[in-house]
């Protein structure tokens, strides 16, 4: 059910793109009105879902440490992965944010002859995460060749590197397989280990399925189904340029991975995929371990029913007295 | 209840295939041995908890409160407007899977929902139910269910099964905590009495008595006159400690622990000979007699309140700096949430070694140090002398405490003094020390004796790797700078790795010590034979 039901869902997101364009001729429906909506939810989502994590406050220093504090002038601080500055935190943050840190970090627990526990490097998520998501990215740089005339020349360096392999015409743009390649890894080690399978919500499935179709159309439109690419610049320099055309001669699996695009950007908000905004907010990483060195402030810090010194003594001066401990009064 | 009786080889037998059930379809099995007795109405009235009832973890009925579904949403509620760390950690997590196999609690029973991410989804999904749209609309398909009765026992049952201990969030790419979660399950379940009573006791004990063994004025004094007389036995000098001076320069402040019961108090024995010998101007306190801090395990509240002591009677004796002892769970409280709590302390100083004149600049608002820090830099400027064949019968390694490893990043220090007391140290396998470290298994307040099942479970990874250097090495000795593994991981020691015993660091000092005016040691801190020295006495 937690496969099949996402599963569906995309195969019907797919479908309904189809028959609305070419059986419903609902072309301004699926190319305007659609990916209108889908930013506009993204962005305002976006906002509203950080603005609302930011509206809770970071009461304590809760640094998760993993290396060692600043102390002793003899000992070396690790200030990478136990910040004593901001600058060390930005360095934590990038690392974290460019480079999956933390993730680089896995390693894999197992028993073994029910007697021995030991810990091997497990490196394939970090890799297959990095593939992803840097693959990800360079596709989304890629697409701004559709929203700027002209094509700005940047663009030109990342095709030029991104398709330096030369094969085929089209030339094959590299970040597109691993993309595929990539998001079909976290599929199937999400379906094959029993724990994350276990642990797996319809939420984790639906988005894979998403992002395999729009790379699987991207695909098939760029080197199988020849899509009029002209007429798609129209459109999308249209959208842009916020006066939206419909270009005639355009196929319907362009609408298609128009269509799941916006579905993309809309259920963003919504969704696990926040973790993108999430990690800059995450208090176990963006704050400074010195917590000794600066005191933190709590702004809902609210005094406290508290034993006082003169109650304990109160109860205890007899006793204290015949230990010979000092007592405030006789 | 029936004694815990199960031998290593059947705790061993670790299932690890995950269940046919989807695990919200799958009933939580509340089993002996797993967890902790009730709390005793005495004393959550002390402190007065709320919603204080008589209850067994094992009936059907727990004679909740009425209103008990009520005081739950709004206690989420209330939390999610408290702590960014909570709201975010219930919102990003993508189930990736990378903390499972991080878990003392996974590894040691192959329980699904000890993987850190199913903990949290256990409530992540009342989360979503109840506040979010996604989980509203969709139900199930969402990740969300229904706040029952049974869902509130599986919460409970699992949230006394993490020790918060950090380990996942070491390896989570967003740095998601488990120990934020379950500290915040631990205040619901806290709002509805549903309290463990080797927690509540110990918090009513320090509310009360000052510290968590409850032990009064005139028995803290007497508990270290014995330590006095031991180690006038050991080394012909009596040192002579202050309690409650005023005008001191140090309050010293340790985990009560290091008072009652082996090994703890050999490590204050370290503690007592080690001012003795550098003559430091520092008092006991029997008010502030706690450094550890049980409330912690209940409550931000209660927790703040227990604190207060501490710069409190700072302030009555008008030191001018505080020095805390060796302890796990205390460092995090003192390090990340006592100067917001209940400073700032500008009545004190920077602190300041009168031995070596090192001013603590990491420790300035503060205004409190560990005595490993103070130790370390004593040793680095040559002003002890130091004698490590006496610990040449130990062969030590060294157990970094999930608190001052993953809560403070204390990592060099200890291993600095260890290798200047011993002459044979040897590190763990890598993956299970320092900001790696393994729990004990039995943190927060799980030291109890009924769930001991759980605890040697939980013990099993830390202790697997002490196999691993003993079988390798022919290491003898854990050495830790933690209260709670002095007092539970000999347990744990002594059930995977019979044969091993557990000392804190000042115990090795204080073997290592040669103080002015001794006369020939012969024993050790434990009245054992120094190597050379059997059959002297």
């Amino acid at each position: 059910m937690k496969i099949l039901f996402p599963f569906f869902a995309v195969i019907l997101l797919v479908l309904l793109a189809v028959v609305g364009v070419k059986g419903a001729n609902l072309h301004f429906l699926f190319g305007v009105v659609v990916p209108y909506a889908a930013v506009f939810t993204f962005i305002i989502g976006v906002i509203y879902r950080v603005l609302k994590w930011a509206k809770s406050p970071v009461p304590f220093s809760i640094a998760t440490t993993c290396g060692q504090q600043k102390t002793l002038p003899w000992i070396k601080q690790n200030k990478l992965e136990n910040p004593s500055s901001t600058l060390h935190v930005i360095g934590r943050m990038a690392l974290e944010v460019l480079l999956f840190r933390s993730l680089f970090r896995n390693i894999k627990g197992e028993l073994k002859d029910s007697s021995r526990l030991i810990y091997g490097s497990d490196k394939w998520l970090w890799l297959a995460g990095i593939a992803f998501h840097y693959s990800f990215l360079i596709v989304l740089l890629r697409h701004i060749r559709l929203f700027a005339e002209p094509t700005p020349s940047y663009l030109h360096l990342l095709e030029t590197f991104d398709g330096f392999l030369q094969i085929g015409a089209p030339r094959l743009f590299m970040t597109g397989v691993i993309l595929l390649a990539a998001v079909t890894f976290l599929f199937l080690r999400r379906l094959y280990i029993p724990q994350v399978r276990y642990i797996s919500l319809s939420a984790d499935y639906f988005p894979l399925f998403l992002i395999i179709g729009i790379a699987t159309t991207g695909i098939l439109m760029r080197y199988f189904l020849k899509t009029d690419i002209v007429g798609v610049k129209e459109l999308t320099m249209g959208l842009v340029s916020l006066s939206p055309v419909i270009p005639k001669g355009v196929g319907a699996i362009f609408y298609v991975h128009l269509f799941l695009v916006s579905i993309l950007f809309a259920y963003f908000p919504f969704s696990k995929l926040m973790h993108m905004g999430g990690v800059f907010l995450s208090p176990t990483r963006n704050l400074t371990g010195n917590s000794r060195e600066y005191r933190r402030i709590n702004p809902w810090n609210y005094p406290v029913k508290v034993h006082t010194y003169e109650e304990y003594e109160e109860e205890f001066r007899d006793k204290m007295k015949m230990a010979e401990i000092p007592v405030e009064k006789e | 209840m029936a004694k815990f009786t199960a031998k290593p080889a059947e705790l061993l037998k670790i299932d690890f295939k995950t269940p046919k059930t989807d695990w919200m379809d799958t009933p939580v099995n509340i089993r002996e041995h797993m967890y902790c007795h009730p709390a005793k109405a005495k004393d959550l009235e002390v402190v007065d908890f709320p919603n204080i009832h008589e209850w067994r973890p094992v009936d059907e009925n727990w004679n909740l409160p009425e209103n008990w579904k009520e005081i739950v949403l709004n206690g989420i509620k209330e939390r999610l407007q408290k702590y960014r760390s909570f709201h975010v950690f219930m919102d990003i997590c993508v189930r990736c899977g990378a903390c499972a196999d991080k878990c003392h609690f996974y590894l040691g029973t192959g329980d699904p929902k000890n993987m850190p991410v199913l903990r949290a989804e256990l409530l992540r999904s009342v989360y979503r139910k109840y506040f979010t749209t996604g989980g509203k609309i969709f139900g199930k398909t969402a990740g969300a269910r229904e706040l029952t009765e049974d869902v509130l026992k599986e919460l409970w049952y699992y949230f006394y099964q993490c020790t918060e201990c950090r380990r996942c969030s070491v390896f989570c790419p967003y740095g998601i905590d488990t120990a934020e979660i379950t500290m915040m399950g631990r205040e619901l379940t806290n709002l509805l009495g549903l309290q463990l009573g080797w927690i509540a006791g110990p918090v009513a004990n320090c509310y009360m008595k000052g510290n968590h063994l409850g032990l009064e004025p005139h028995t803290v004094k007497s508990n270290i006159e014995f330590m006095i007389d031991d180690i006038e036995t050991i080394t012909g000098i009596r040192v002579n400690p202050t309690f409650n001076r005023k005008g001191a320069e140090i309050l010293f402040v340790t985990p009560s622990g290091d008072l009652f019961g082996v090994p703890g108090v050999y490590t204050a024995m370290g503690y007592l000979m080690l001012f003795h010998e550098l003559g430091l101007d520092y008092t006991w306190s029997t008010y502030a007699s706690e450094g550890g801090n049980f409330g912690f395990f209940t409550s931000n509240e209660m927790a703040k309140r227990l604190n207060y002591k501490i710069y409190a009677e700072a302030k009555r004796l008008g030191v001018k700096w505080i020095l805390g002892g060796e302890c796990g769970h205390m460092w995090r409280v003192l390090h990340q949430y006592m100067d917001t709590w209940n400073g700032p302390a500008d009545f004190l100083e920077v602190p300041k070694s009168p031995i070596t004149g090192t001013v603590f600049e990491n420790a300035k608002s503060l205004k409190m140090i560990h005595v490993i820090e103070f130790a370390a830099d004593l040793i680095k400027h040559g002003k002890l002398k130091l004698d490590p064949s006496r610990n040449d019968h130990l062969k030590v390694t060294f157990h970094d405490s999930c608190n001052i490893a993953r809560g403070m990043g204390m990592f060099e220090e200890p291993r600095y003094v260890i290798k200047n007391v011993c002459n044979h140290f040897y590190e763990m396998p890598e993956n299970t020390i320092r900001e790696k470290t393994f729990c004990c298994g039995s943190g927060t307040g799980l030291n109890a004796s009924e769930n001991m099942e759980l605890r040697m479970r939980g013990g099993l990874p830390r202790a697997n790797a002490v196999k691993y250097v003993r079988d390798r090495y022919g290491v003898n000795t854990v050495a830790n700078i933690c209260a709670i593994d002095r007092a539970t991981l000999q347990a744990s020691m002594d059930y995977w790795v019979p044969g091993t015993a557990v000392a804190g660091i000042h115990e090795l000092i204080g073997n290592a010590l040669v103080m002015k005016g001794e006369k020939e040691r012969t024993q050790d801190l434990r009245l054992e034979p120094l190597p050379g020295k059997e059959g002297v006495e």
